[in-house]
């Protein structure tokens, strides 16, 4: 069965790189769901079955750690693996997103590449 | 320049070199780096501004023509631009976004941890900016085919809350 995704991240710049990437991979993805801060990706996550998802940090209205923090404290969407993908490369950001729950973390810039590498690993990890 | 001056412009440049090698496969040139008292001259373009807040605060600048912008946006996600459009401005965002937020971590060892805000991006014809209580911008100019990337910052530090916990109302030092 094909997995869904969501990208959670306020540049549409970015979401639409992520979106071509995660096709690049080959693995057998079905929907890729975007939202633009992490009020919408709750939302999202409400209305769909959700297996992976790839969350920027520095959002407006609803951060990436907010709702990462909403992610980990529902009984329902704890299970979901979230990868942080952002521009905060500090230590303090980083363990907290770990503290938080955060099964991986990429810093962008990336290059096509290294970030093909990564979500393939992850999707490697999550599909059966 | 300062000591201080000198880091944040070599934060700059390997920071600006890096995203641009890394997001759009592109070397940019490092040109000119100076310390610009004064706003910049009324300009025509694109010109992008986030925040940095903590106890050094200050903005992020990076300015460029419309065409420039245009070739960042196919370059970043290999689609066609010819016109500046929403898509051109979030690019810029996202490319200033990645910049500055490379020039924040490079800092924050030195300066404390550092916040950064939402970019904004402004697309016309003789504008002028200028950023309140700001003095000082150092200033990176770039070169990529043949069109040049301002990259500006500027810092200073604030009275911090936890100044009182040295004692004094006292910035917070600058640890290099």
């Amino acid at each position: 069965m094909d997995s869904e995704i969501l990208v959670v991240d306020d540049s549409a710049a970015i979401r639409k790189i992520l979106q071509r990437v995660l096709r690049q991979t080959g693995m057998s993805i079905g929907t890729i769901y975007e939202a633009g801060d992490g009020q919408e990706a709750l939302e999202t996550l409400k209305n769909h079955k959700i297996d992976l998802v790839l969350s920027d940090i520095n959002m407006p209205k609803m951060d990436g750690l907010q709702f990462l923090a909403s992610v980990k404290a529902s009984a329902a969407w704890k299970d979901i693996p979230v990868v942080m993908i952002t521009t905060e490369g500090g230590e303090t950001r980083v363990a907290e997103a770990v503290k938080l729950g955060a099964s991986g973390y990429v810093r962008k810039p990336f290059t096509a590449d290294q970030i093909k590498e990564k979500l393939t690993e992850f999707l490697e990890a999550i599909l059966p | 320049m300062t000591e201080l001056e000198n880091l944040i412009a070599g934060s700059i440049a390997r920071s600006t070199l890096e995203v641009f090698s890394t997001m759009l496969d592109a070397q940019v040139a490092l040109g000119t780096v100076s310390v610009e008292s004064r706003s910049p001259e009324a300009s025509d373009g694109v010109v992008s501004f986030i925040g940095l807040a903590g106890a050094w605060a200050g903005a992020g600048s990076l300015a460029c023509s419309p065409s420039m912008a245009c070739r960042i946006c196919s370059r970043m996600l290999m689609t066609e631009s010819p016109a500046v459009d929403d898509e051109v401005l979030d690019a810029v965002a996202e490319l200033t976004n990645m910049v500055i937020g490379g020039v924040k971590t490079d800092l924050e060892p030195s300066l404390g941890p550092l916040g950064l805000s939402i970019p904004t991006v402004v697309y016309g014809k003789n504008f002028k900016a200028k950023g309140a209580g700001i003095t000082e911008w150092i200033v990176a100019s770039f070169e990529w085919e043949e069109e040049r990337l301002i990259v500006r910052v500027c810092l200073a530090p604030t009275v911090v809350a936890h100044a009182s916990h040295h004692g004094a109302n006292v910035p917070y030092p600058l640890e290099v």
